[in-house]
C-alpha cells in the first residue's frame, strides 16, 4: 500500500505546475468536523472529482445520530472518508494519508487513524479555549507537541473564508458556513484536481446567487491560498485506474437499491409499490424512489413500520411488485407480517439496512447483526430466502435477484444491506438494460379447476391470481390452508404437510442458483468465508496475501438461505474455515449447524467495518498455528 | 391494471353469486349474520363485477367476513386491515375495496392504522362491527365497553373510559361517518348504499349484538319497544325529532343541546336541523356526543363531505410528473448525470 510517506523530494516535472508532484497509487483522506460543518458535502464533492479523474473510489461517511449535537463536542463529530486509487479497490484503507480537522473535537476523534508522517490540515481559528474545553483538551494540541509525528498544516480557515466572501455581503454566520469549500479548495490543490466540476455543481445546487457566489469564492480562495503560501512541499497525483472497460457512474448502496427497484419494475412490466416508514439508514431509498413517479413507481410513507409492510403485502395481492425497506428496529416490527407473507405465499421484498443494535443501538453505524433475525425471527416455521449485498453496486443486482425469487417462488425475500453499504459509494459499471433478468410475472387466468394453492410441481410456487381476474375470486389469510383446496384447515396432518411444503419450496431455490466461485485455490489450508460488506476489507487482505503466496482462499456468500449447493463440498477442502463478521458469529453458527464444520468465528461489533489489517493479522495468526 | 380482463358486466348477478361455498362459522344468533345477508343482498344492485371487489379484514369474529363473500378477499393481521387496504387500493385504484373490522381490531390494536387511513381519505368502505366486547378471545372488555364493565379480565369492572368510534373518526378527518344497527335490515341497506356512493373513506359503525359474551348490550337502545324513543333517525335537512309520537326534539340552548317536548311550547323551527353535507364539523361533533340515556342515539349519516382521496392525489402527482417529464427511460436513469468511460 502506498502512502504520502513516499519520498517527498521526488520531482515529476509536469508542465502545468511548478510544484513537485509525487505520484501515488492510492490515497485516503478524511474530512472531519462538526455535524454542521458540511463535511459530508465536502467529501462527496471530492469523491465526484476523483471519480471523474478516473480513479477507483470508495467512500465511507460516518456521522452521529444526532442532527446537531452540541457544536464542537466529540459527540457531534461527522466525518467522510474516501480512498482513491489507480487500481481497483474494495474498501477504504485502514489508515489516512490526509486528515482535515475543522475543530479540536474532530482532531481528537480522528487523529488515531492518521498515519505517522501523514498530513494534518487544521482550522486554527477553532482552537480557542472554549473549543478546546468542548473537545476535552486540557492543553492546545497545536502547541503541546503531541502532533510532532505529523506534518501539521495550520490554516486560519474561518478568517480567510470570511475575507474571501466579504464582497457578497453575507452575514458573518452565513459567510463562515462556506469554510468547508475553502478546505475543499486546499485539498483540491494538494491532489491536483480541477475546480470546474465543483464550480458547476455549486451553481446548480445553491439557488440563492449570493450563497453560490460565496461558496465559489471560498473554494477558489482555498486553492489559491495553497499555491501562494506554499503550505505543502509537494502535490500528489493519483493516476486514473484501469477498470474493466465500459461506462461508469458513481453509486451509493441506497441509490443502487432504488435503481434495482426501478429496473425490476421495468423488467416485469408491473407497477412497483414501495411502502416504508422513515428510519436511519434506510430512508434514502424512500427519498430516491419518491422521485420516480414517471417510471411506474408508487411510494407510500406509512404511519409505522407494520403499516409499511402491510401495505406492501396488500399491493402484492393486487398484482404489484411489492417492496418495503427498513432497519433493525423496524425489521423486528415487520416480523409478524413477514410470517403472513410466508403463509399467504405472496411475493414481497423486504430490505433491511442493518445498523448497530439491539434496540435503538447505533442508528448511524454499521453491523451485520440481523442475519439470524432474518433467518429465524418469526413465530412458527416460517422459512424465507435471505440475500446479502457485497458492495454498494451489488445492491442493485441483489434487489433484482430478490424479485426474481419472490415472483418465481411466491415468497417474501429478505435482502440484507448495512449502513456502511447504504452510504458508501463506488464507481459502478452501468448495466445494459436488456441484459437484466426478465421478471415477467405469470398471472393465473385459467378458470377451470382453479385453486389458489395449486402448485407448480417444480418450484412448488402456488398460483398467483389477482383481483380483476374473472372467475378466480378467492380469499387468502393467515389461517392454515388445506394443501389442495386452499380453504381453512385445522387438520393436524394437513398442517404438517403444509409446513413441509413451505419449507421444501424455499429449499428448492438451491436448484436455481449458480455454483459459488472460490477466490483462490479450491483446496487450501485456510478458507475465509464472508457475507455482506465484509467482502471489501476481506478481499483486499486476501488478494494481498495470495500475491505473497499464503495458502488462503476466499468464498463470498450472497445467498444465505438457502445456501448454494456446492458450499458443502467446498468447505470440506480446507483445514480451517475463518468467518469474519460484524456480529458474534451468526453465519459461523449457521455453517456449523448445516455442515458440521468447525468454523472459526472472527467478530467485530464496533459499529464500524473491519480494517484490512485486522483480517490480514487474523489470517496470518491462523496460518502460523500448526 | 396488469392483466387483460373481460368484466362480466353483461351477466346479471344475484345475491347467491356473492355467497361463497364456505360454511359460516359465527355463533348461532350472532348479529353478524344479518350484516352479511345485508351486504350480500346489496352487492348485485351495485353493478360492480364481482372480480373487481375485494373484502379486506383484520382479526376477530367480524374479520371472518371475507371468507363468506364470493369476491376476492384478504383476511389479514390483527389491526392491520387498513394498511393492507391502503397498499391494495394505491396499487389498484380500479378495485372496489371493503374493509371489515371490529371494536377491538379497529380501535385497539389497529387504532393507528384506522386513524391514518381515515385521515388520508382512502377510497374504501369501512364496516366497523361494534359489539363492545372481545368475542373471539372469549369475552374480555373492548375499547368501546362501558366503564365498570365486568368481564373475565375485569372481574371488578373495567377501569377504562370507552372510546366513541364516531368521535374518533371525526377527529381523524373522516369524510363520511354513519351509524346503523344489525337488526335494522332496511336501515343498513340505506347506509351501505350511501357509503358505496361516497368517494373517500366511508366509515360505518354497526351496533352488533354478541349473544354469547355481551348479549343485549344495545337492547336498551334498539329493542323494538323502546327504539323510537331512544334513536334519532337522521335525515338531511330535517329537524331532530324523535319519539313514538314524534313529539320530542333537540334544540340548542346556548352552546348546549337539550331534549325538548314539542307539546310544551316548542315547535319545529326551534329545533336543530340536520345538515350532513356541511364542511363545518360542529354538528357532527354534537351528534357524535349524543349518548343514551341523556340523548337518543343518532342513526344514519352524521357527516358526508367532499375531499380529495389519497388515491386521487397520488394519481394526479403521477400524471403531472408524466406530463412534465414523459415516461421515464430506465437506461437514462441507470446512467445518472455523470458518466465516464474506461
Amino acid at each position: 500500500m502506498s502512502s504520502v510517506k513516499a519520498p517527498l523530494q521526488k520531482k515529476s516535472e509536469l508542465p502545468q505546475s511548478s510544484f513537485p508532484e509525487t505520484e501515488l497509487d492510492k490515497a485516503t483522506i478524511r474530512f472531519a468536523g462538526d455535524s454542521g460543518d458540511g463535511m459530508q458535502l465536502t467529501g462527496t464533492r471530492f469523491s465526484s472529482t476523483s471519480v471523474l479523474a478516473g480513479n477507483d473510489v470508495i467512500s465511507f461517511p460516518d456521522y452521529p445520530a444526532e442532527i446537531r449535537a452540541p457544536a464542537g463536542t466529540l459527540a457531534g463529530v461527522s466525518s467522510f472518508d474516501l480512498s482513491f486509487s489507480s487500481s481497483e479497490i474494495y474498501t477504504t484503507a485502514d489508515y489516512l494519508e490526509v486528515l482535515v480537522a475543522m475543530n479540536p473535537a474532530a482532531l481528537k476523534a480522528n487523529l488515531k487513524d492518521l498515519e505517522k508522517g501523514g498530513i494534518l490540515i487544521v482550522n486554527s481559528d477553532s482552537f480557542a479555549e472554549n473549543d478546546l474545553r468542548k473537545a476535552e483538551y486540557k492543553e492546545n494540541p497545536l502547541e503541546s507537541g503531541e502532533l510532532n509525528d505529523y506534518r501539521v498544516v495550520q490554516i486560519p480557515i474561518t478568517k480567510l473564508t470570511l475575507k474571501a466572501v466579504e464582497e457578497t455581503g453575507l452575514s458573518h454566520r452565513d459567510g463562515a458556513r462556506c469554510k468547508n469549500f475553502f478546505a475543499l479548495g486546499v485539498v483540491k490543490w494538494l491532489f491536483v484536481r480541477p475546480l470546474e466540476q465543483t464550480q458547476e455543481w455549486i451553481q446548480e445546487k445553491f439557488k440563492r446567487p449570493e450563497i453560490a457566489k460565496a461558496n465559489e469564492l471560498a473554494l477558489q480562495a482555498g486553492y489559491n491560498y495553497a499555491i501562494t503560501v506554499e503550505l505543502f512541499h509537494a502535490r500528489y497525483h493519483v493516476p486514473p485506474a484501469v477498470l474493466p472497460s465500459g461506462d461508469y457512474r458513481q453509486i451509493t448502496g441506497s441509490q443502487a437499491l432504488a435503481l434495482g427497484c426501478v429496473a425490476a419494475s421495468s423488467r416485469s412490466g408491473l407497477t412497483l409499490l414501495y411502502a416504508s416508514y422513515p428510519i436511519t439508514p434506510a430512508s434514502d431509498i424512500l427519498h430516491e424512489l419518491a422521485q420516480y413517479k414517471n417510471f411506474g413507481i408508487k411510494t407510500i410513507q406509512a404511519e409505522d413500520e407494520i403499516a409499511a409492510i402491510s401495505s406492501s403485502i396488500g399491493s402484492a395481492f393486487g398484482g404489484t411488485l411489492a417492496v418495503t425497506g427498513t432497519s433493525g428496529p423496524g425489521f423486528d416490527l415487520k416480523s409478524e407480517a413477514i410470517g403472513y407473507a410466508v403463509m399467504t405465499e405472496l411475493p414481497v421484498v423486504v430490505l433491511n439496512i442493518q445498523r448497530g443494535g439491539p434496540s435503538t443501538g447505533l442508528p448511524t453505524k454499521s453491523e451485520q447483526t440481523d442475519l439470524l433475525a432474518a433467518m429465524y425471527g418469526r413465530h412458527g416455521e416460517a422459512p424465507v430466502p435471505v440475500l446479502a449485498a457485497a458492495t454498494p453496486g451489488d445492491c442493485f443486482y441483489m434487489v433484482l435477484e430478490a424479485f426474481r425469487l419472490a415472483l418465481k417462488y411466491m415468497t417474501p425475500v429478505i435482502v440484507l444491506s448495512d449502513g456502511g453499504l447504504a452510504n458508501a459509494s463506488e464507481p459502478w459499471k452501468i448495466p445494459d438494460e436488456n441484459k437484466l433478468p426478465d421478471l415477467k410475472p405469470d398471472f393465473h387466468t385459467e378458470q377451470e379447476n382453479f385453486s389458489p394453492y395449486q402448485r407448480n410441481q417444480q418450484t412448488l410456487a402456488r398460483n398467483w391470481a389477482i383481483p380483476g381476474t374473472p372467475g378466480l375470486e378467492h380469499r387468502l389469510g393467515g389461517l392454515e390452508k388445506d394443501s389442495v383446496t386452499g380453504e381453512i384447515s385445522y387438520e393436524p396432518e394437513n398442517h404438517e404437510r403444509m409446513v413441509l411444503l413451505r419449507d421444501e419450496k424455499i429449499k428448492r431455490i438451491k436448484n436455481d442458483l449458480p455454483p459459488l466461485e472460490i477466490i483462490g485455490p479450491e483446496k487450501n489450508e485456510l478458507l475465509v468465508v464472508t457475507w455482506g460488506s465484509v467482502y471489501g476489507p476481506a478481499f483486499s487482505a486476501i488478494e494481498e496475501l495470495q500475491e505473497q503466496g499464503h495458502p488462503v482462499s476466499m468464498l463470498h456468500l450472497r445467498h444465505l438461505n438457502p445456501f448454494q449447493k456446492n458450499l458443502a463440498g467446498i468447505l470440506k477442502n480446507f483445514e480451517k474455515v475463518l468467518v469474519p463478521e460484524m456480529n458474534l458469529g451468526q453465519l459461523s453458527r449457521l455453517l456449523r449447524a448445516e455442515f458440521l464444520v468447525d468454523t472459526i468465528p472472527f467478530a467485530k461489533v464496533q459499529g464500524r467495518p473491519f480494517l484490512i489489517s485486522e483480517i490480514r493479522s487474523r489470517i496470518l495468526e491462523l496460518l502460523a498455528e500448526k | 391494471m396488469n392483466v387483460q380482463v373481460k368484466p362480466r358486466s353483461s351477466i346479471e348477478l344475484t345475491k347467491a353469486d356473492f355467497v361463497s361455498d364456505q360454511t359460516v362459522r359465527w355463533c348461532p344468533g350472532c348479529g353478524d349474520y344479518a350484516i352479511l345477508a345485508s351486504i350480500q343482498k346489496l352487492m348485485p344492485e351495485l353493478g360492480i363485477p364481482k372480480e373487481n371487489i375485494v373484502f379486506v379484514s383484520g382479526i376477530g369474529c367480524s374479520s371472518r367476513f371475507p371468507y363468506y363473500m364470493d369476491t376476492y378477499g384478504l383476511h389479514t393481521l390483527h389491526g392491520r386491515a387498513p394498511a393492507f387496504a391502503t397498499g391494495l387500493k394505491v396499487a389498484r385504484p380500479d378495485l372496489t375495496v371493503w374493509l371489515v373490522t371490529g371494536d377491538g381490531d379497529g380501535l385497539s390494536i389497529g387504532g393507528n392504522q384506522l386513524l391514518h387511513m381515515l385521515r388520508r381519505n382512502l377510497d374504501v368502505n369501512v364496516l366497523l362491527f361494534n359489539n363492545r366486547i372481545y368475542g373471539l378471545t372469549k369475552g374480555q372488555y373492548s375499547p368501546t365497553s362501558e366503564q365498570g364493565k365486568v368481564t373475565k379480565s375485569t372481574p371488578f369492572g373495567s377501569p377504562d373510559m370507552p372510546l366513541n368510534p364516531m368521535l374518533f373518526a371525526l377527529s381523524a378527518g373522516a369524510t363520511f361517518i354513519a351509524r346503523t344497527f344489525d337488526v335494522d335490515a332496511k336501515g343498513m341497506q340505506e347506509i351501505f348504499k350511501e357509503a358505496v356512493k361516497h368517494r373517500g373513506t366511508s366509515f360505518v359503525e354497526i351496533y352488533q349484538n354478541c349473544n354469547i359474551f355481551n348479549d343485549g348490550t344495545f337492547s336498551p337502545i334498539y329493542e323494538r319497544t323502546v327504539r323510537e324513543d331512544r334513536i334519532l333517525k337522521l335525515k338531511h335537512d330535517e329537524p331532530f325529532i324523535f319519539g313514538k309520537n314524534q313529539n320530542k326534539g333537540i334544540r340548542l340552548n346556548g352552546l348546549k343541546p337539550e331534549v325538548v317536548n314539542l307539546e310544551n311550547g316548542f315547535n319545529r323551527d326551534d329545533l336543530l336541523r340536520h345538515d350532513q353535507y356541511t364542511s363545518d364539523s360542529t354538528l357532527a361533533n354534537l351528534l357524535s356526543n349524543f349518548n343514551y340515556p341523556e340523548f337518543p342515539v343518532p342513526m344514519g349519516v352524521l357527516r358526508q363531505i367532499k375531499n380529495s382521496t389519497y388515491g386521487e392525489i397520488i394519481e394526479k402527482q403521477i400524471n403531472t410528473h408524466l406530463e412534465k417529464h414523459g415516461k421515464g427511460k430506465l437506461t437514462d436513469l441507470l446512467r445518472g448525470t455523470h458518466v465516464w468511460t474506461n
